[in-house]
């Protein structure tokens, strides 16, 4: 690691678990890691104090939910479901009740970004669009038309002013938030397949991230699928040069684990950090980006579908299949 | 496993060659009473031959999931993330995904309570289109074959069991080919692939008339000679076999979906699934006695949601617009629609969010013909991981589709002095679900 590390990744181990009702899809560290908000098999938002254990249901989807976000000082949490809507909440609130309701996209809602700047809030579906909202006032600020395939993920470059979306086929389309048109980035094939035995498309961005200096977008996903219908692939995490859509780096596991990369995040200590669920079970793997293994996986106590880095980068939660949310110490 | 075919390698060109046999019975050309003349949708009805009934069967390959269609169990441990929406029946829900076929739900009618008890795709396949529970040795006739065998007329000029799928891929579960078993191959499937009309080949134009007519005289006498020595079902079908031929390319505008309006094409979408549905209709306007539509692939172990949306968004419109054409055109009276699957899937959903095979608890849908519409038959739990009311299996729903078609299920056929039951006498029909 570098000189100033202050995490160890190689001694990563399990510090807590906290056990759900259901699976879990996805979770989320508000920014002053308070809570690790959870999605799960159910129609609620969970929200957990990983230090008293207390766990909250929060009730207004109609759906899974598998996005969240938050206000930069975290009293607003931001949730997507497949329902269709963005609903903001009073994260800390005893009871939290919903403090806005949009209906935000026709079909599921995949994926929210929030603005470095803490101005916007975006989302994406099934509908095809991206759509920029007012943090303040839940106001549809522009909507975003041409991807000609459901969008899985977005990120906002570091100064606000565009956005990446990436969609089932693997096309990364760069927004300029002055514009209406959108820049097609690159189209990273590795993320995408037909199989033509069951006629069927799989791939796109399962999770993504930015680098800290905003220099590369990491897009995880499922590769080589040889048989869409039983998950057949090897994990994959694609690192896209924003500037100019060139595909500097394609990541893998070093035994091509049998998966699914559904959580990434860049750690400020240089590296990347991914979870996989799949064939080939969970594993939390550590990639330095400059070539294409990890330097250290760690294998977990079952499939990961979601992923959070703490904010002060020492631990990361890991939303559980087996209705369990755990985090793992870093240090 | 690999489906057996009588036929071996040949099953397409005997497929083809029953087709041929059948389009020659009789002398009614299609040209002369129906073909493209028919212009109005009561000419339609009036004109299909003598109120007759058909069998619209879509086969949904792989396995399709009665959760994320007419089984929903929204917010339940196994409902997975859709949400049940209302239909055209008051009280009746469906999955979301299914918005089109929702508002065509008083047509038809769902049974919900199948345990068939059966998760292999081939056994499935095999038992929920001959009605009878798979024994080594024994090859049941299918659906299609039962249905023709009952419901063509003699003069019945087109095949009376038609196959519209995909072209074949990997899967080798989407049978090619119809078995019509004991019925003889007359009454095998013929099969059409991609929304295409068979593929017909003109006569060389330097072969006149005369030449022909010569030609052809020579291999009836020769066809005579040898059936005089040699005479079974297989060699009587193949000797209708050129005379059909000549039949069939009187009639090649029966198979051509281009010939439909732009507006119909359009409502049906761009999907081939899509232009399956408008082939059927147009076989069915003809009088064809059964049409079975595949449409591939269902079998989601992995992302079952995702590629549900995928599938039914593909299945959905052109499902629905094809269920109300039949009811515009007064076709639907006589024509008898199933929705069926080789079984369904696990409530239980695995960690990959996909769901596995499942024969326990799934669901068909009926409609059309005297199937009571609106109706809802039998009941699971309420996370579906059981029937807990009117459990039935292939063998009820088999009995059900030739009941509601007039067909007395309970009969026998006569076939070279042997005697064979319609369908399972160990069944019977549904009859709650008959009007």
């Amino acid at each position: 690691m570098t000189a100033n590390a202050t995490v160890n990744p190689q001694q990563t181990k399990l510090l807590m678990e906290f056990k759900l009702d259901r699976p879990l899809t996805s979770c989320h560290w508000d920014p002053q890691s308070r809570f690790v908000f959870c999605g799960a098999e159910d129609f609620l938002v969970h929200r957990v104090d990983p230090a008293s254990g207390e766990k909250v249901t929060l009730a207004a989807h109609d759906s899974w939910i598998r996005a969240f976000g938050s206000s930069l000082d975290g009293t607003t949490l931001y949730s997507g479901g497949y329902d269709g809507r963005l609903i903001y909440w009073p994260a800390s609130a005893e009871k939290p009740e919903p403090s806005r309701i949009i209906e935000a996209h026709q079909g599921w809602v995949r994926a929210i970004a929030v603005s470095p700047d803490g101005k916007h809030v975006a989302t994406c579906g099934n509908d095809r669009l991206v759509k920029v909202w007012d943090a303040a006032t839940g106001t549809l600020v522009r909507e975003f038309s041409g991807h000609a395939n459901h969008v899985y993920n977005l990120v906002y470059s570091q100064d606000s002013r565009q956005l990446f979306s990436c969609d089932l086929k693997g096309v990364v389309n760069a927004w300029a938030l002055d514009t209406d048109k959108p820049r097609v980035l690159v189209t990273v094939e590795q993320l995408h397949g037909y199989d033509t035995t069951f006629r069927a498309d799989i791939g796109g961005a399962r999770s993504i991230a930015l680098r800290g200096d905003g220099g590369q977008i990491a897009l995880g996903g499922i590769t080589k699928v040889s048989n869409a219908f039983a998950g057949v692939g090897e994990i994959i995490v694609a690192l896209v040069n924003p500037a100019d859509g060139k595909l500097d780096l394609v990541l893998q596991s070093k035994d091509k684990v049998t998966g699914t990369t559904w959580g990434l995040a860049w750690h400020p200590d240089g590296f990347w950090v991914g979870v996989s669920g799949g064939g080939g079970g969970g594993w939390l793997y550590f990639w330095k980006g400059d070539s294409a293994e990890e330097f250290f996986r760690l294998q977990l106590k079952n499939d990961g579908r979601g992923m959070s880095l703490s904010p002060d980068g020492k631990q990361v939660a890991v939303a559980h299949v087996d209705n369990h949310l755990r985090t793992y110490s870093l240090v | 496993m690999k489906r057996h075919h009588p036929c071996g390698s040949t099953e397409h060109g005997l497929s083809r060659r029953a087709f041929l046999n059948r389009t020659a019975m009789g002398s009614v050309g299609l040209a002369a009473g129906l073909g493209d003349i028919i212009t109005s949708r009561t000419a339609i009805a009036e004109q299909v031959q003598a109120k007759s009934k058909r069998v619209l069967n879509i086969f949904l390959h792989g396995g399709v999931s009665q959760l994320e269609t007419w089984d929903p169990k929204p917010n339940t441990d196994t409902g997975g993330p859709f949400r049940a929406i209302p239909t055209s029946v008051p009280g009746m829900h469906i999955c979301e995904l299914l918005p089109h076929t929702a508002k065509q739900m008083h047509r038809l009618s769902i049974v919900r309570s199948l345990d068939t008890k059966n998760g292999d795709h081939a056994r499935g396949v095999t038992e929920m289109t001959t009605g009878h529970g798979r024994m080594p040795g024994v090859d049941f006739p299918h659906l299609g074959a039962v249905t023709a065998r009952s419901l063509m007329p003699e003069t019945f000029v087109l095949p009376g069991h038609v196959l519209i799928r995909s072209s074949p891929g990997g899967r080798n579960v989407e049978s090619e080919f119809h078995s019509a078993a004991y019925l003889g191959p007359r009454f095998a499937s013929m099969a059409l692939y991609d929304g295409n009309p068979p593929k017909f080949d003109d006569r060389p134009g330097d072969i006149t008339d005369d030449a022909d007519i010569r030609r052809n005289a020579v291999r009836a006498r020769a066809n005579e000679r040898f059936l005089r020595r040699r005479r079974t079902a297989e060699t009587e079908a193949y000797n209708f076999s050129y005379d059909q031929a000549r039949e069939l390319l009187a009639n090649r505008h029966v198979f051509e979906i281009s010939r439909e309006t732009a507006s119909d094409q359009e409502r049906y979408g761009t999907s081939q699934f899509g232009k399956h549905c408008l082939l059927a209709r147009r076989l069915l306007e003809h009088g064809v006695p059964y049409v079975q539509v595949n449409h591939a692939d269902y079998d989601t172990h992995h992302e079952n949601f995702d590629f549900h949306i995928e599938q039914l968004g593909e299945f959905d419109q052109p499902f629905a617009t094809l269920v109300a054409d039949l009811a515009d055109r007064g076709l639907l009276a006589d024509t008898l629609i199933c929705v069926m699957s080789e079984f369904g899937r696990t409530p239980k959903i695995n960690k990959t969010y996909g769901r596995d095979h499942w024969g326990t608890a799934w669901s068909v849908v009926l409609g059309g013909s005297s199937i009571q519409p609106g109706a809802v038959i039998g009941k699971t739990n309420a996370n579906g991981t059981e029937v807990t009311d009117r459990v039935v299996d292939h063998g009820h729903i088999f009995h059900t589709i030739l009941q509601a078609v007039g067909v007395d299920s309970m009969g026998e056929f006569e076939i070279a002095g042997r005697t064979f039951p319609v369908a399972d006498p160990s069944r019977g029909a549904i009859a709650e679900l008959l009007t």
